[in-house]
């Protein structure tokens, strides 16, 4: 029976080791902390039809079979390619030997700190989208640090997001929705606050998107201004100045708010180079892996035996990381059945 | 009068050279302003001639400077230059003792062999012979090691060598074949009457095989030869540095600078660049393959091609001013040519009439456009401060306004002047005593562009006197620092102490190899409008490599935008001073609060 190694316990790898699994391959799952889940588990709900992400998350836990072989508080030391298989070491000491590997290593949240003119860990009323997204498991309205109501909220697109100056020129693609899927949260939660979004572009690429976007302006009256933030500065009772231009006026404005929810973008897992180096994979000018081709063989790599899904390649919605996760079970299917 | 046909091209060409520069002179200094002139005669009528006189002998004789670069390199110009000049000088003395005639055309010293071949051996004669033959050997060397340098540029301390065009390759050609040709003509003379010394006799008598009769007429003729097409070619090559260097001393010392685009002081600038490449190492842009170095640019001026990209591709840091061994103002130049284009499409500011009146303060606080960028450096100068026990103010907490000098380095002059208007009348409304700035760039222009009342420190000078005066006490860490002089700060205002200071009683300052004015660009500057956000990174990340930072645990520097840049690509935490310093305030006593006397009148 071949073996697989599928390298990130995300909801990618989850996905591609039940769909493995079901085929009666020997599944090797590796997460490197102890909790299966990735970032999804933290997340509240999921755009656009306001699904609870942790059960889609338990879902997935509970088809895992028994024949997965789950490896908690493990990583990928060294790697070493003989007559088609792979042998992988692992962080315990341990080694094993794999047919195929899926690197489903996924994505980590941009530090918001390289953004100083935002202030975040700055000021105190400055978050991150993911802050908040945790902080909306508390069935709580949203206060400031100094307890008091938000009455003014403001959340900013594209942190770390096609940004040349930090480095990162693409899209992180799922923000723009996240951001009024959380301003509507939040307008619930604090109803009569005034809540502005900044944005460059709004991309609702996909179903439902664009219904989203309405909904948040007709029903809960949230404020879209295009133009992007300049700096933020605190005033002596902690809340926020903030200078801006509205592009569509075409004037620099300034406004006042009780908080600032920046829309932090995707870069690459903290492993991912390394990852490269250990399996040869090349990497893209965004730091992310590349696959074969961008068009149908998305999932392969440039190296037999190892795959990709999943936001290793790139950032990815939850539905399209699923898919990917799906796709490249069936690529390594094909590849071990190539004879 | 002695006179041979074979001096003609020597002769014409000396004339050549010498018509040349007069009128070129006369020409530049006719375009100089009545002041300038004033300043110029005032040059000539006082003591300060002779500091110009010393620097002409030490520059464009010794060539004290380059030895600094590397002492190879400065042997190879001071052989050649002062050993020419000694040359020429040895022999018009030399010529007194056989001459029958007081004055004697120009070619007599330089062809002496020649029109008197059979002098007896004076009674200096065979000192003067010796002297000229050990002279001609220094120069011969030089010659010798600018062959090399041509080949082996590492030895002589240079990365990369000048690409040259071709009139400054015939140019070179020619000076290298001077004295090698002048050597020829000599050992023949000697072969045949045996009027040389050590070196003319030994080569004459190595080359007694050959039919010198008929061979010695011919190599004088060679030696006039290449020394005309040296001087026909001098004017329109690089080495016309040679005469102006000695106008561009002169007119320096006077107290002239160019003061716009194509001023007169300037077209002495572009003349007198040697194109020596001193400046190509200098310059942090050609690591990254761009040759926009001062001696590309000025001989695009100089020749007037087209250079938009040289012009604007410069991060203005100032490294290759700092590097120059002629001292050319490059930088300048090129500040002053952007004036050009962008007035043309310049915005311009209007600001309101009504000045928000400020309360009166001590010490007047401006952070600055970067320091907005990068907050943490306001965070911790306003604790700083609060804890100082002075009264203060910030002028840029929530009115955003800029000192003027982003305009300026891109040229817009009068945009530029509006914004300073304002930022000026807003700063002296606040009839503060000191004014207190953490970005270098604001500290150079409220110093050199604004005339203010105020006493101006940057915040690393504020704070070495808050330390002294013991209004603020710091704890000592045992953590690792290296600091980085910002360009402006360090070669711009000459702030290299005080950083120092303050850093040496928080924590272990390790030294670095690019210190004070050797300091390297972090590569974000603003003075360059061409490069793309990429190659500015890849300039900090080769200059974090180059301080080999990791030795240390903080990278601690004194500007918000050389903060900003670096903190993109350091491997270890990047702090403004005032940062380490907030971090590390111990409570101070409260009887602090004394007037701040002391400081306005120390500074």
């Amino acid at each position: 029976m071949s073996k697989i190694a599928i390298i990130g316990g995300g909801i990618a790898g989850m996905e591609a080791a039940i769909r493995l699994s079901a085929l009666n391959f020997e599944v090797h799952l590796i997460e490197k902390s102890f909790i299966l889940g990735g970032h999804v588990k933290n997340w509240h709900m999921l755009f656009p039809d306001l699904s609870s992400a942790t059960q889609l998350v338990e879902q997935q836990k509970n088809q895992l079979r028994d024949s997965v072989n789950i490896l908690l508080g493990i990583e990928v030391i060294r790697a070493s390619y003989t007559n088609n298989k792979y042998t992988l070491y692992f962080s315990d000491g341990s080694s094993n030997t794999f047919d195929a590997i899926i690197l489903t290593t996924g994505f980590k949240l941009f530090p918001a700190q390289r953004k100083e003119e935002y202030g975040y860990s700055i000021y105190s009323n400055v978050i991150t989208s993911a802050e908040l997204e945790e902080y909306f498991q508390t069935d709580k309205p949203l206060y400031t640090k100094e307890h008091r109501i938000a009455e003014r909220i403001a959340f900013i697109h594209c942190v770390g997001s096609r940004d040349d100056k930090v480095g990162n020129r693409y899209c992180s693609k799922v923000c723009c929705v996240t951001a009024v899927k959380q301003a509507m949260e939040t307008a619930r939660r604090n109803p009569g606050a005034e809540i502005y979004l900044f944005y460059m572009d709004l991309r609702m690429f996909d179903r439902q998107f664009e219904d989203l976007y309405f909904q948040a302006q007709t029903q809960y009256g949230i404020r879209f201004i295009r133009g992007r933030l300049s700096e933020v500065s605190e005033k002596p009772d902690s809340r926020l100045f903030l200078k801006f231009e509205d592009t569509l006026l075409g004037k620099p404005l300034r406004l006042t708010t009780d908080m600032l929810v920046l829309m932090v973008g995707m870069e690459p897992a903290e492993n991912t180079g390394q990852l490269a180096r250990l399996f040869n994979v090349p990497v893209g000018n965004d730091k992310f892996l590349l696959p074969k081709n961008l068009h149908q063989y998305r999932n392969l790599t440039n190296q037999p035996g190892i795959f990709l899904a999943g936001c290793v390649s790139g950032p990815k919605t939850i539905g399209e990381t699923l898919t990917d996760a799906r796709s490249a079970a069936l690529e390594v299917y094909n590849y071990l059945n190539r004879n | 009068m002695k006179f041979d046909w074979f001096v003609i091209p020597f002769l014409a060409g000396l004339t050549f050279v010498f018509g040349f520069c007069c009128i070129k002179f006369y020409l530049w200094i006719q375009r100089l302003s009545r002041g300038e002139k004033a300043l110029l005669k005032k040059h000539f009528f006082s003591p300060s001639l002779w500091v110009s006189i010393k620097e002409i002998f030490n520059e464009s004789l010794l060539h004290r400077k380059i030895f600094r670069t590397n002492a190879l390199l400065g042997y190879m110009h001071t052989s050649l230059a002062f050993g020419w000049f000694l040359l020429i000088v040895l022999g018009n003395i030399e010529v007194k003792f056989y001459s029958h005639y007081s004055v004697n055309p120009p070619y007599v010293p330089i062809f002496l062999n020649y029109f008197e071949p059979n002098t007896a051996p004076h009674f200096f004669g065979r000192g003067f012979r010796f002297l000229m033959d050990f002279l001609l050997l220094i120069i011969l060397s030089g010659v010798a090691l600018a062959y090399l340098k041509r080949f082996q540029p590492n030895r002589f301390g240079m990365r990369r060598t000048m690409q040259h065009q071709v009139l400054d390759k015939l140019a070179i050609i020619s000076l290298w074949c001077i004295f090698p040709a002048r050597l020829l003509a000599e050992s023949f003379s000697a072969a045949l009457y045996h009027n040389g010394s050590f070196l003319t006799n030994t080569v004459g008598k190595w080359l007694s095989f050959l039919p010198v009769d008929n061979l010695i007429y011919p190599a004088w003729w060679g030696y006039s030869i290449v020394l005309g097409i040296f001087f026909f070619s001098l004017p329109f090559s690089r080495y016309m540095h040679i005469p102006t260097e000695v106008l561009l001393i002169i007119l320096r010392n006077a107290g002239i600078r160019s003061r716009y685009f194509n001023h007169p002081f300037q077209q002495v600038d572009i003349y007198a660049c040697s194109r020596c490449g001193i400046c190509i190492d200098a310059c942090q842009l050609s690591t990254l393959g761009y040759a926009t170095q001062p001696a590309y640019y000025l001989r695009s001026l100089r020749y007037k091609t087209q250079h938009n990209e040289l012009t604007e591709n410069c991060l203005l840091c100032g490294r290759c001013v700092e590097a120059c061994p002629v001292g050319i103002f490059s930088t300048d130049i090129r500040s002053h040519e952007r004036t050009l284009g962008h007035e043309m499409n310049s915005v311009h500011y209007n600001f309101s009439k009504n000045i928000p009146k400020q309360k009166n303060v001590e010490v007047l606080y401006f952070a600055g456009c970067m320091s907005h960028l990068v907050p943490g450096i306001k965070k911790a100068m306003t604790s700083i401060l609060n804890q100082s026990g002075c009264s203060w103010s910030m002028l840029d907490e929530q009115e955003t306004v800029c000192c003027g000098r982003p305009l300026l380095l891109a040229g817009q002059i009068t945009a530029a002047n509006q914004v300073i208007m304002h930022t000026r009348s807003l700063i002296e409304r606040s009839h503060a005593r000191i004014l207190v700035t953490s970005c270098p760039i604001c500290f150079k222009t409220f110093k050199e562009n604004y005339r203010l009342n105020a006493n101006v420190l940057h915040h690393s000078q504020f704070i070495k006197h808050l330390q002294d005066e013991q209004r603020i006490v710091t704890q000592r860490i045992s953590a690792h620092v290296k600091y980085h002089d910002p360009c402006e700060l360090g070669r711009g205002m000459n702030v290299y102490n005080e950083p120092r200071e303050v850093l040496s009683h928080i924590a272990h300052l390790l030294p670095t190899n690019h210190e004070k004015n050797k300091s390297l660009c972090c590569g974000g500057s603003l003075g360059n409008i061409f490069i793309d956000v990429d190659s500015k990174l890849q300039i900090a990340t080769n200059t974090l490599q180059q301080m080999d930072i990791r030795s240390a645990d903080y990278l601690i520097t004194a500007c918000p935008l050389c903060q900003k840049t670096f903190s993109a690509v350091s491997p270890i935490p990047v702090k403004d001073i005032a940062q380490l310093v907030a971090d590390n305030l111990l409570l101070a006593n409260a009887e602090n609060k004394n007037n701040y006397a002391m400081i306005s009148e120390n500074a």
